[in-house]
């Protein structure tokens, strides 16, 4: 069956606050797509309006062909959705959790078996503690086993990986990978930027608009400039003599070096160099690297900044 | 034809399989938090005894202290008569007048009897003798009564005496208490603690437990379950209808074998009654979880809006008729006021349906309305 989603120039307002602003955006039938940005993007309020909880101020959208609006009652019988705050019942316990979303959607959990192996086999040890006694990526496997329990065709997951350790994530990853082979439509929101690189498209979000939409590959060619890192002794001090030079273009702190890009298209490394020394810096080391999500996107939302 | 039918069976068998596991899930939660346990049992046994044992207007073993200034066989015997009431105790014999100021200042004593001199002799002779009775007033309705209970003593005494004796123009008024002969006054406490706990059970527990699947977030996700709105609000309610019968059974229950308080009417009249009432309240609750989000605000709203005007404007502690006009106007759309009314009125008077059908139709047409508000309220969607 066709699990398109298709929407059109959806907006919604919270009072003063334009949470979305005209998004469109197509995404295919079993498709693994990213919705990248910082909090107050945006993309919580996305994925309430699919999945029907709210009601766009205009525009529309469609999931598997029902309108979100209207046909709102046959959308929900074939939604998976994950809330970004666990949503389970805490005083419940894992087993009880599932069969009781089971029988919400009218289903056993031995007939969903082959949906839900891969993570049941994980948390079945644990099926007898209650959930709010499990650590935070056996939650969200919990949560997504029972979003899965029905065997949706659309999976939306509201930063599922958030506050979950790197394991777990790399774990949370590789089961979306295989419900993606199940033909599953699967939407992520996600702040962290690594895992955009596993999506097959990703949108980049920010203040309700969509900057850029493309492959993770198609989103790092776009990025045009070259990008060095810098290293220095005094990282701070490296940083705001950057901004001063008067060729920078972008000079964005990135964990123990800094990202730089400059306003000519041909820059000698040692020409900067020599500015940072006379600036008093040393043991600089500069390198040109490859561009990666965080980069497009904090270029793309400098852009945007500029235009607004 | 054939067709429509047997779809129509299966949903409903997918409607029982639903509702059956919701309630499971609604019973985990109750049994699981010791708050609810503790609200939905302890609270009834533990009301029901502190007002029944604690809270009580029944005179009971009063002390009292006499100024005998007479010493003489009648002033014995009245004395002898107060005692062997029940109501009163004598704990001391004073010498004078000038100790019962004192004797009060300690608080022990809250009845004093003064006899003058010569009372017998007065009795006999001059067919008239005065006995002063001094009460601590600072509990005005206790003095009030224990006056009462002694004049009602003396008054007996007096007609014993006078038996055989031709009195001129006497008139004698033969009291008799209806309906609860001995004035106990847990008669009065049963039906308004069953009004109360019911009240509380019900409205304040339905509307917790569905404002904390909003605050918790679960209900974000029944709502994007293919449950209808009248499912989830039937899997909320059922259990605390279940349990609030079970407390309205364990009230009327324990006021019979503990505190005997009779059940005149019909039992099952009684228990169709709070069922209805049971009913009214569980849709309150859920017209508050409609409007509150958080568990907060709705057991907020369930104390303001229901404790208080239960026990104190449906006539349960206070009787109704000494209030000032707006409020008896305002006890009106308080439910328990008419609940309260036809529970003394079976377990007391022993009346039917015919003598309480004009409180029921109020309740009834009281739940129609908040049933009709709340399904009105409640959104399918997060706003």
């Amino acid at each position: 069956m066709d699990s398109k989603i298709s929407i059109k120039d959806l907006s919604k307002s919270y009072g003063d606050v334009q949470a979305l602003k005209g998004i469109n955006l197509d995404i295919e039938s079993g498709e693994l797509f990213g919705l990248i940005g910082p909090d107050g993007a945006g993309k919580t309020s996305l994925f309430r309006l699919l999945a029907t909880l709210l009601l766009p101020d205009s525009g529309s959208a469609t999931l598997c062909g029902f309108d979100m609006v209207k046909e709102y009652k046959p959308i929900r019988n074939i939604l998976g959705y994950m809330p970004g705050r666990f949503s389970l019942y805490q005083d419940l316990s894992v087993l009880e959790n599932l069969n009781f979303f089971a029988t919400v959607f009218d289903t056993r959990i031995e007939d969903n078996m082959e949906m839900i192996r891969d993570i049941w086999l994980q948390i079945e040890p644990f099926k007898h503690r209650l959930a709010g006694k499990l650590s935070g990526g056996m939650k969200q496997k919990l949560a997504l086993c029972c979003a899965l329990i029905h065997q949706p065709k659309i999976l939306l997951l509201d930063e599922p990986t958030t506050g979950v350790d790197v394991v777990s994530r790399s774990e949370f990853w590789q089961m979306l990978k295989s419900l993606k082979a199940k033909g599953v439509t699967i939407i992520v929101a996600t702040p962290y930027m690594d895992e955009a690189n596993l999506c097959e498209r990703v949108a980049l979000m920010q203040d309700g608009e969509i900057l850029s939409l493309n492959t993770p590959a198609g989103i790092i060619s776009d990025f045009g400039r070259d990008l060095y890192a810098i290293q220095g002794k005094d990282i701070y001090q490296l940083l705001l003599d950057l901004r001063t030079y008067p060729h920078a273009n972008s000079v964005f702190p990135f964990g123990q070096s800094i990202h730089y890009t400059d306003k000519r298209d041909a820059i000698s490394p040692s020409e900067l160099k020599d500015y940072l020394i006379s600036k008093g810096q040393y043991d600089i080391e500069i390198s040109k690297i490859t561009a990666g999500i965080e980069d497009c996107f904090m270029a793309l939302s400098q852009q945007n900044k500029v235009q607004a | 034809m054939l067709k429509g039918h047997y779809s129509f069976t299966i949903i409903l068998k997918i409607t029982m399989k639903r509702f059956i596991g919701f309630i499971k899930k609604e019973f985990y939660h109750i049994f699981r938090d010791k708050r609810s346990m503790l609200i939905l049992f302890g609270m009834p046994i533990v009301q029901l005894l502190l007002f029944g044992f604690v809270i009580t207007n029944d005179l009971k073993d009063v002390k009292m202290a006499v100024v005998d200034h007479s010493k003489d066989e009648y002033t014995l015997e009245i004395i002898n008569k107060i005692t062997s009431s029940g109501y009163f105790k004598l704990v001391e014999n004073l010498d004078g007048i000038a100790q019962v100021d004192e004797i009060f200042r300690k608080g022990e004593t809250k009845v004093v009897l003064v006899f003058e001199p010569d009372f017998g002799k007065n009795l006999v002779k001059g067919s008239h003798a005065s006995v002063q009775l001094l009460t601590d007033a600072s509990e005005p309705n206790m003095a009030n009564m224990e006056v009462n209970y002694l004049q009602g003593i003396l008054q007996n005494y007096n007609v014993e005496i006078n038996r055989g004796k031709r009195v001129p123009n006497q008139i004698v008024p033969q009291t008799r208490m209806y309906f609860n002969a001995e004035l106990e006054s847990v008669y009065m406490f049963i039906p308004g603690i069953m009004a109360t706990i019911l009240m509380l059970v019900s409205a304040m527990m339905t509307s917790i437990s569905i404002a904390r699947e909003k605050e918790l977030g679960t209900m974000e996700i029944l709502l994007v379950s293919p449950l209808q709105p009248w499912q989830i609000i039937l899997g909320k309610v059922t259990p605390y209808l279940v349990l609030s019968f079970i407390n309205a059974l364990v009230i009327v229950g324990m006021g019979y074998f503990v505190f005997g308080v009779p059940v005149l009417g019909s039992f099952v009249l009684l228990m169709a009654e709070s069922v209805l009432f049971i009913l009214l309240a569980l849709s309150l609750g859920i017209f508050i979880s409609t409007v509150s989000d958080s568990q907060q605000v709705a057991m907020m709203l369930s104390m303001f809006a229901l404790m208080l005007p239960t026990i104190l404007l449906s006539g349960f502690i206070f009787p109704l008729r000494n209030m000032p006009l707006p409020l008896q106007i305002l006890s009106n759309i308080i439910p328990p006021r008419w609940f309260i009314v036809i529970i003394k009125n079976i377990m007391l008077k022993g009346t039917g349906f015919e003598f309480v059908w004009k409180e029921t139709l109020i309740l009834i047409g009281m739940t129609a309305g908040l049933i009709a508000l709340s399904v009105k309220k409640f959104k399918i969607r997060l706003e």
